[in-house]
């Protein structure tokens, strides 16, 4: 059977020519044959899901409707699943079984999705490259010796190498965008306060926002319109009304006024990368979008920002693993002290502990002032280096990563230069603006991504952008030829 | 600019992870790299500028002063590495 | 040398809401262990707070009682540190920003004498849980039922000059937060605790000595003496030639003494930074009008008002209004046709011991204020003398019915027929010649010797005046 896309599927689901349970059949048996190579799942829920199959084949048999009914889809394994393990990547959650559902979790499966399993990443989503997960790395469909990007490499990974349609992620400085770059796939970081975090396993709580992953902006907003909406048990979820997300995807784009950054196209970026950018722009254009150079003056300061506010919050969000209540425990401790800090040594990994090292520094007697505070003085500056180009512009597009996915190892021993990849996606996190990454063309067999970043609550308008882009280019549908 | 070693313990002890020597002196070159490359905040001008600790200028929402929870102990307890008569085990704290 | 106590009081209040301060996991005492402790009580992952309305609304309550400024936008902190009673190894706070600040509390002073102490600021937070040391062996249990339980932090200006002025201004605060229905007050659980800043310096120095803090202290009394210790501890210290050093120190009630706290000796570094899990608290003015208006009475007004409109001294009404429920049942108690002095002293006397002889609360008192009513209003008519009413007051609070069917059936009703009184004082006189004769030479003392013939002949039945009156009339040979 040929492959199809989520909204293709769930069309041909609605329409009975296949049921819930073939498809997911057709998912588990390419999990199986497939994801030996690049290590995409930690979990595959095979019995649970093909039960959610039957329920959603007996929902559809009745003529149900609901947005995801019967689709197969992936879950990042840094959202809770009640009886399902949620490892987070880490050694620390090797053992732990969620007793809830993340809220996410809870609207798909009310949606009627149907888990195939739990997708790798890095390690509590501390990672651009998918190499700390305590379950080895994932590869890159497009080429195994290079880096999916991360940290939703499993997702983007799966999605790329059609092992699921479509896959959640995280994006708390690129997480989302830069692997659906390094993958040629495409995800989205919503608004931040748009997708609950209840039951998402908190990194930094101020930057982390869930979002899709799939092969367009259609099947990205068919995700979307499951996964967003205000949960009352997250203080910073958003409320509004509920929009559909895929209403608007065919307006055209005349008039559209893209903000192109002279920031995002300097020196650091792979020439390569800029022509293949500078083609999808093009390609834009014609479709009567008019280009507008702007500034953001401060995008330089993003990264160094970022790596103090992060690891603060991570520092403190991950104190609570420590070898009580559940969650890896040492053995033999021979005093509490000892119970601490041995659980933690062992149940963490180096990046982790890294970043929860900086975190405490930056927070600690002497230092705040130095560190914490004037980077969130520094974010402000970076938000209204935003407001003020959206003032001019209605959305802004650069390159998603400065660069080509990158050999496996080549950055591990250089910590500044792995956080580097994220130069263009972190600001958006840091002034909570939504963010999508799409395939935008290739340089060799490796794909590159385009970015969009939109303001506020301006989620709509760039999935209406990149599938008017998908309308006239094939990038999307490219497949490794390896798991076609 | 370069941390040491001590100020390395000092920290891990606070973040409560056991670093040997040698972890000691990969944390300190690590962590050094990491604050000389931060230093790039000490250029910007912040004056004036109020710190932005969320992205959203909202308000906290209240919740109603209602039980909602259900005791859901033997579920919690069941991940739990160490447990007796429904109270979680330590080794033993002095106060 | 002269020394000079310095004392600052931490009180943390537990407010009496149903459900916890940042989850909807129920907050009742006495639960078995963890079974009240929920996802987000217990720190899983992924779980978030969400802020508790009748938190907000009891803190603000507080304030505008310490006429402190509510502050428009308050911000929760984490305070991070590990301990195993800490589930999520942070503890969510307030710091920067706390809901209430700049208010003050007016204490009494022994020598009648009021003084006004600075309470800093209020903030609110989250309780911590339990730490059970007996039963696990060479292991500690962890009970985490009161973990996410309210707190409100109330912080005095360190202008406190003694212990008895402590315990004075920490009585003061508990019957504000009992009036305001915000605390429960219950002491032996924990719900009305302190922990206390001392130090000492000579008379005359401005600047403060080194403090310590002593935690926990869950008793008027433990306050008093700790703090009483703590001094006397410090002032022979640095006698000695020996200099006190920072430090959390706990007081042992058996020894009545202080003692270093193991467990804190590591300096501590909190690294406080706003809780990106939640929002700046918003508290409008209509909001705090809207409290405002349904705010109760508060001590001081009340105290004011009892000593104008029924006419009583600054003393009986200051004790009368020292407990709400002492003040209400007052009020109950006059409504219910007491005049106000007589049912003052009633209550400040005969009730109150039997309540602390029957170890009973004001709740439970077997005597209703109705109940007490008719009795006063007996001894009001001259059905029966204040004597007697003691007698009838007994048996009430035994059980034996209202004041009416126990005077009945106990014949108590007093004698005010004048003749029969006359034939008694008769007889009286007549039994005692001698004293008569001594009377009569100028012992005017033998006065209450006849009275108190003539009354254990009524049984107490007559009236003391009456019989005062018509004895001296019969002595002198009218």
């Amino acid at each position: 059977m040929t492959l199809d896309t989520l909204t293709g599927w769930a069309r041909r689901l609605q329409a009975r020519e296949i049921s819930s349970r073939e498809l997911t059949e057709l998912y588990l048996g390419r999990i199986e044959r497939l994801d030996s190579g690049i290590n995409s799942f930690v979990t595959v829920t095979r019995d649970e899901a093909l039960a959610a199959a039957d329920a959603a084949d007996q929902r559809l048999a009745k003529g149900e409707r609901a947005p995801l009914l019967g689709l197969p889809v992936a879950q990042k394994d840094i959202f809770c699943t009640r009886g399902v393990r949620t490892s987070c990547g880490s050694r620390m959650l090797d053992s732990f079984v969620a007793p809830y559902d993340a809220s996410v979790v809870e609207r798909m499966n009310a949606a009627g999705a149907v888990m195939l399993g739990k997708t790798n990443m890095d390690e509590f989503a501390m990672g651009s490259s998918n190499e700390t997960s305590h379950y080895g790395p994932v590869r890159n469909p497009w080429d195994p010796e290079r880096v999916p990007g991360g940290s939703s490499g499993g997702s983007a990974a799966a999605v790329a190498a059609r092992l699921a349609p479509a896959a959640t992620g995280t994006d708390t400085g690129g997480s989302i965008r830069q692997p659906a770059a390094f993958c040629g796939v495409t995800g989205l970081k919503p608004t931040y306060g748009r997708v609950s975090r209840y039951g998402m396993i908190a990194f930094a709580s101020s930057l982390d926002q869930g979002g899709p992953m799939a092969a367009s902006a259609e099947d990205c907003a068919l995700m979307l319109n499951a996964m967003a909406g205000f949960d009352p048990r997250d203080s910073t979820s958003l409320q509004r009304p509920d929009e559909d997300f895929t209403a608007g995807l065919d307006r055209d784009l005349k008039g559209l006024r893209i903000g192109l950054p002279r920031e995002y196209f300097g020196d650091g970026l792979h020439p390569e990368v800029r022509r293949a950018v500078q083609d999808a722009l093009a390609v834009l254009r014609e479709r009567g979008a008019e280009p507008v150079e702007i500034s953001l003056p401060n995008s330089g300061l993003s990264v160094p920002a970022y790596y103090v506010v992060a690891p603060a919050e991570c520092s403190s969000n991950l104190a609570r693993y420590d070898g009580v209540r559940y969650g890896h425990r040492c053995s033999d401790p021979r005093d509490l002290m000892d119970l601490y800090t041995r659980s933690r040594a062992e149940g963490f990994g180096a990046e982790v502990k890294r970043r929860i090292m900086i975190g405490t520094y930056v927070l600690s007697a002497g230092y705040y002032d130095a560190y914490y505070l004037k980077a969130q003085k520094v974010r402000r500056l970076i938000a209204e280096d935003f407001r003020r180009a959206f003032g001019e512009v209605d959305v802004i597009a650069g390159p998603t990563s400065p660069e080509l996915p990158f050999r496996l190892g080549e950055k591990s021993a250089d910590p500044v230069s792995m956080y580097l990849s994220d130069i263009y996606t972190i600001a958006a996190n840091l002034a909570g603006l939504p963010g999508l990454s799409m395939p935008a063309g290739t340089v060799g067999s490796l794909p590159v991504g385009l970015q969009l970043i939109g303001n506020y609550f301006d989620e709509a308008r760039l999935l209406n952008v990149a599938h008017q882009f998908q309308q006239e280019t094939g990038w999307h549908q490219r497949m490794p030829a390896a798991f076609a | 600019m370069s941390l040491t070693s001590e100020e390395v313990r000092r920290i891990a002890q606070l973040a409560r992870l056991a670093v040997d020597d040698r972890e000691a002196e990969g944390f300190a070159a690590a962590l050094s790299d990491i604050f000389d490359f931060v230093e790039a905040l000490d250029g910007a001008d912040i004056e004036g500028v109020a710190p932005m600790a969320h992205p959203l200028d909202a308000e906290q929402r209240l919740r109603p002063d209602q039980v909602t929870e259900p005791d859901q102990r033997d579920l919690f307890q069941g991940i739990a590495p160490a447990v007796e008569g429904g109270v979680y085990l330590v080794p033993r704290v002095i106060e | 040398m002269e020394w000079e106590t310095v004392i600052g009081l931490e009180i943390h209040t537990q407010l009496n809401t149903v459900s916890k301060i940042f989850s909807g996991a129920a907050t009742a005492y006495g639960a078995e262990p963890n079974r009240q402790a929920c996802a987000v009580d217990l720190g899983l992952p992924g779980v978030l707070p969400v802020l508790n309305e009748a938190v907000v609304r009891k803190a603000v309550m507080l304030g505008l009682a310490l006429e402190a400024e509510i502050a428009p936008r308050s911000v929760f902190a984490r305070k991070n540190y590990f301990y195993p009673d800490l589930p999520k190894g942070y503890q969510i706070s307030q710091y920067e920003l706390p809901i209430v600040a700049r208010g003050h509390l007016d204490i009494e002073l022994e020598d009648g004498g009021r003084k006004r102490i600075g309470v800093t600021r209020a903030h609110l937070e989250e309780d911590a849980g339990k730490s059970v040391h007996e039963g696990f062996g060479t292991m500690t249990g962890i009970d985490l039922n009161r973990a996410g339980t309210p707190l409100v932090e109330i912080v005095s200006e360190p202008e406190l000059r003694s212990a008895r002025e402590a315990v004075a201004y920490m009585k003061k605060l508990h019957a504000l937060v009992r009036y305001l229905d915000i605390c429960d007050g219950n002491m032996q659980e924990g719900s009305f605790r302190c922990d206390a800043n001392v130090s000492i310096r000579p008379v005359g120095q401005t600047s403060f000595g080194t403090r310590t803090e002593i935690k926990n202290l869950n008793s008027f009394r433990f306050v008093e003496r700790a703090i009483n210790f703590e001094v006397a501890r410090q002032i022979d210290l640095i006698e000695s030639g020996g200099s006190v050093v920072q430090e959390t120190r706990l007081y042992d009630p058996d020894r009545d003494e202080t003692r270093p706290m193991r467990s804190k000796e590591e300096a501590n570094d909190y690294r406080y930074f706003p809780d990106p899990d939640l929002l700046p608290v918003a508290v409008h003015a209509e909001a705090i009008e809207a409290i405002r208006a349904e705010m109760p009475e508060l001590p001081d007004a009340k105290r004011e008002r009892f000593a104008r409109d029924y006419a009583l001294s600054a003393r009986d009404a200051g004790a009368l209004t020292a407990t709400r429920e002492l003040a209400d049942y007052y009020e109950a108690l006059v409504a219910a046709g007491g005049t106000p002095k007589l049912a003052a002293n009633w209550l400040m006397g005969d009730f109150t011991a039997a309540l602390n002889r029957s170890e009973l609360e004001m709740a439970q008192s077997p005597v209703a204020p109705a109940a007490l009513a008719q009795l006063l209003a007996r001894i009001q008519d001259e059905t029966i003398s204040g004597k007697i009413g003691k007698e009838v007051f007994d048996a009430m609070w035994a059980g034996e019915g209202d004041a009416d069917a126990i005077i009945a059936a106990r014949g108590l009703k007093q004698i005010t027929d004048t003749g029969a009184i006359d034939r008694i004082i008769d007889e009286v006189i007549a039994a005692n010649p001698s004293q008569l004769e001594q009377y009569r030479a100028g012992k005017d003392k033998l006065l209450g010797f006849f009275v108190g013939q003539v009354m254990k002949k009524t049984q107490g039945k007559a009236n003391p005046a009456q019989v005062n009156e018509r004895l001296r009339a019969r002595l002198r040979g009218d």
